[in-house]
């Protein structure tokens, strides 16, 4: 026990039960379908770049924004942020791996099953999902294609494979800390994610549910979601929601806690006000739980409603605004120099910030009438996302990679990846504000000739973002081959458990615990 | 088990071997509903890439592998306690774990318990035409609400003789609920006496969990069977009412929302009886056969009779929110 090596060939990453090992298999997985979902997108962006109908058909196109929508928020961003936690967590807290190895593995190979069930419905009579990716109903049980079922068993192995890796993960947290690490010395990471463990196994059983009822309603005519019956589609909204706003903080807050080590780390000084950012962390998870309906705006609920949710979603500002805070004055007469991660992370607090404002103005009840599926929603919701979860990932990747591989990735083609990613996503999705402040109603094929400069300018940031990402991984496998071996401590003034072990970490870490003092 | 968090338990976290059993689990769960749902769509004659009589032998290849695969999986678990390799650290992985895996539980109860407040309490109204969406009413002519739903706003409108659009189904209220029929008939009423049953069962593996720690295996074996034997007299009566609600009541799944919300409550509450009972049985076994549990080490015991609370409580909530009001 403790000192064995990894298992040869294929069965070490079937049989695995090292964290390491499992890290590396969700990283891997969630940049495949990094891929995937972004072939997606680009089908979606060829389409745009002229008005008219030149290469797909609205019924494909509907099923291209569908499957881009849910690849990568259950294939790409979730499992990369899963897997991140498998490496760190334990290397952060001084434990000998996750608390519960052999269900870890079990929660990764789930996901593999999970999304070659609901890919292959792209082959299948009637298609893949056309529904969207909140799968309202009833377009997702009336007039759902017969691929709906397979959608829906996909999504309840998904939410049991991130239900079991939140268990591990607070296990791991709550159990496994070295002595001497007490919670409010964990890193920002660890707490982050120790945060969003909960709110997984608080969403997703709930997402489990509105989906079971809407197998139920498709299969054994109940009528949760038909008025006919007494039922209400606007129900799924308010399930689905109660699931949807907690779950863009699960895509977000991980990445809050790697921009939270990364910045001291290139500002040479401690974070600011490290424990108001626990509590930050807090309170926006808390609050994701109250403001589900500022999604539903245009429903028609009660004024009450409005006013309620209406507040309740400018409040986030708040805690938001402490973070963002935070982080520039951790950088303010800091030492600051301009590595890769770092530059990823700069970038992180600006575009996600405006990310914010626009959700802020879309959080106005009175206005969000007039910006509610128009190209305003996209635009605000990718700068959340790409410059938000998908930076932030990438940051940690660089940061990281060094202490994972052993070697030090090359500082040229890193910044070239930044600065390729950083201009093809505003070309993208800036001009998508504008096109949709102008009117531009999201999800369709065709639009009105006016729009037509603004589309085609984001068609081609959005193929120069996505040429940069097959970029990115040249550089990853590049570095894995070989390179400038990294030091321990790897970056000057990186603190934390983690750059206290050698360069790549070995395959067992911490089978002793490190006293932390 | 030690709650000291002495620097002795940190020594021996038991970090096992590389394991074949996750990827089999994820394989038969793969084979389990990708079974089940090829099955709803031939049954629902939705195409599917696998069509015929046959298709039925995908879900219960799954189901039977993944059983098999949980078998062993907890076999090896329960081998290694007895071994001793888990060191009282890794015990209380376990515990949180269990804990944490309820509460994800009551978060699904929740998200059905939610849909029934929501209707009863703002969909139905509305419908009725109540409150500034008067309108609705414009829809669903001649439509009352009143709960439970005897008559679906599908019914009404057809009834008034508005015209009824885009319906792919028929939803007719039941001609009977299963509400609380007040004081006079309650001892007639079988909810009442499947919450007398569950909640004693309760207290019964209670008292065995106690005479567990107190040393006393007769009287923890004889209890515990109690418990399973009450469970599963609750499963039966259960099934009793459903075949009452389908034969003499009209209330069906397809009984409009009244129906609907009843089956899944009380049908995934039924579902989750089911698995409990079995947990409870399978520790009776593991009692009775093969004298696995100590005064001191008996996580797998505890853990069933936490699940068997879980039901209770859920099972009060539906009496109340479900049955009586």
């Amino acid at each position: 026990m403790g000192d064995h090596g990894p298992a040869k060939g294929l069965s070490r990453w079937l049989f695995t039960t090292n964290h390491k090992d499992i890290g590396t298999l969700y990283l891997w997985f969630s940049f495949a379908m990094f891929l995937v979902g972004g072939i997606f997108a680009l089908v979606i962006r060829a389409e745009l770049f002229e008005p008219g109908l030149q290469i797909v058909q609205p019924e494909f196109f509907n099923q291209m924004t569908t499957m881009h929508g849910l690849v990568m928020v259950f294939g790409a961003v979730m499992p990369a942020f899963v897997g991140l936690a498998n490496w760190l967590v334990p290397m952060m807290i001084g434990a000998p791996d996750m608390a519960l190895p052999r269900m870890n593995n079990w929660s990764f190979w789930i996901l593999p099953f999970a999304f070659f069930m609901m890919l292959s419905s792209l082959f299948v009579e009637g298609g893949a999902p056309n529904f969207g990716w909140t799968f309202y109903a009833p377009l997702s049980t009336t007039y759902a294609p017969p691929s709906v079922t397979f959608f829906i068993f996909a999504v309840h192995i998904m939410g049991a494979s991130s239900i079991m890796g939140s268990i591990n993960i607070i296990a791991t947290i709550m159990n496994l800390r070295a002595p001497g690490m007490t919670y409010m010395k964990m890193p920002l990471f660890v707490w982050t994610w120790f945060i969003t463990a909960y709110l997984l196994i608080a969403v997703m059983p709930v997402l489990a549910g509105v989906v079971t009822m809407m197998l139920m309603d498709i299969h054994f005519g109940t009528s949760f979601f038909s008025a006919a019956g007494g039922g209400d589609p606007v129900l799924f909204q308010h399930i689905f929601w109660f699931f949807g706003h907690p779950e863009v903080y699960i895509m977000i807050l991980p990445a809050f806690g790697i921009v939270s080590q990364i910045i001291p780390t290139f500002s040479r000084k401690p974070l600011f006000g490290y424990d108001s950012m626990v509590y930050a962390t807090a309170s926006i998870a808390f609050l994701s739980f109250i403001v589900w309906a500022h999604h539903m705006f245009t429903v028609g609920m009660p004024l009450a409603g409005e006013l309620f949710f209406m507040w309740a979603t400018m409040l986030i500002a708040v805690p938001t605004g402490v973070k963002v805070f935070n982080w520039v004055t951790t950088m303010f007469r800091g030492s600051i120099s301009f590595e890769t991660p770092m530059l990823f992370s700069i970038a992180f607090v600006i575009l996600f910030t405006i990310g914010g404002f626009s959700g802020l103005m879309l959080a106005i009840a009175p206005a969000d009438f007039q910006y509610h599926d128009t190209y305003f929603v996209v635009a605000h919701f990718h700068y959340v996302l790409v410059p938000g979860a998908i930076f932030g990932i990438m940051a940690a990747v660089y940061y990281w990679l060094p202490k994972w591989c052993g070697n030090m990735y090359d500082e040229t083609l890193g910044k070239t990846h930044f600065w390729l990613s950083f201009v093809g996503l505003n070309v993208t999705f800036f001009p998508m504000h504008f096109v949709g402040l102008a009117g531009m109603p999201r999800r369709i094929p065709d639009y009105a000739l006016q729009f037509a400069d603004f589309n085609q300018i984001a068609s081609v940031g959005a193929f120069l973002f996505g040429a940069s990402q097959v970029f990115f991984m040249f550089i990853v496998i590049k570095t894995i081959m070989g390179g400038k071996k990294a030091t321990d401590q790897v970056w000057e003034s990186a603190e934390g458990l983690e750059w206290t072990i050698p360069s790549p970490a070995p395959y067992h870490t911490f089978t002793t615990p490190p006293e932390v003092k | 088990m030690s709650s000291s968090n002495s620097n002795s338990d940190y020594e021996h976290y038991y970090v096992p071997e590389s394991s074949k059993l996750p990827i089999f689990a994820s394989l038969f769960l793969f084979v389990t509903v990708y079974g089940a749902a090829t099955l709803f769509n031939n049954m629902s004659g939705m195409p599917a890439t696998f069509q015929g009589d046959w298709v039925h032998w995908i879900l219960i290849l799954g189901f039977v592998g993944f059983s098999w695969v949980l078998y062993v999986w907890f076999s090896t678990t329960i081998r290694e306690n007895l071994q001793g390799l888990p060191s009282a650290q890794l015990k209380r992985s376990y515990v949180m774990g269990m804990m944490w895996f309820i509460f994800s539980e009551v978060m699904f109860f929740f998200a059905f318990f939610g849909a029934l407040f929501y209707v009863r309490n703002l969909a139905g109204p509305w419908l009725g035409g109540e409150g500034a969406k008067g309108i609705a009413n414009m829809l669903w002519q001649g439509f009352q609400y009143d709960w439970p739903m005897m008559i679906t706003p599908q019914q009404a409108a057809e009834a008034a003789g508005g015209q009824v659009t885009a319906m792919n189904n028929e939803f007719s209220g039941p001609d009977k609920h299963m509400a609380f029929p007040g004081f006079g008939a309650m001892f007639g009423w079988l909810p009442l006496w499947n919450t007398i049953i569950l909640l004693s069962s309760s207290g019964t593996v209670h008292i065995a969990h106690h005479a567990l720690k107190e040393g006393n295996k007769k009287k923890m074996k004889l209890w515990l069977g109690i418990t399973v034997l009450l469970g599963i007299i609750f499963v039966c009566l259960q099934a009793y009412e459903y075949y009452e609600a389908y034969e003499h009541y009209g209330l069906t799944l397809n009984a409009g929302i009244y129906g609907s919300t009843f089956f899944m409550l009380t049908g995934f509450h039924g579902f989750h009886v089911c698995i409990g009972a079995f947990m409870l049985l399978v520790m009776w076994l593991r009692a009775t056969q093969r004298d696995h549990f100590t005064p001191e080490d008996h996580f797998g015991f505890e853990a069933a009779s936490w699940y068997w609370h879980f039901v209770d409580v859920v099972w009060v909530g539906l009496v109340f929110f479900v049955y009586i009001f």
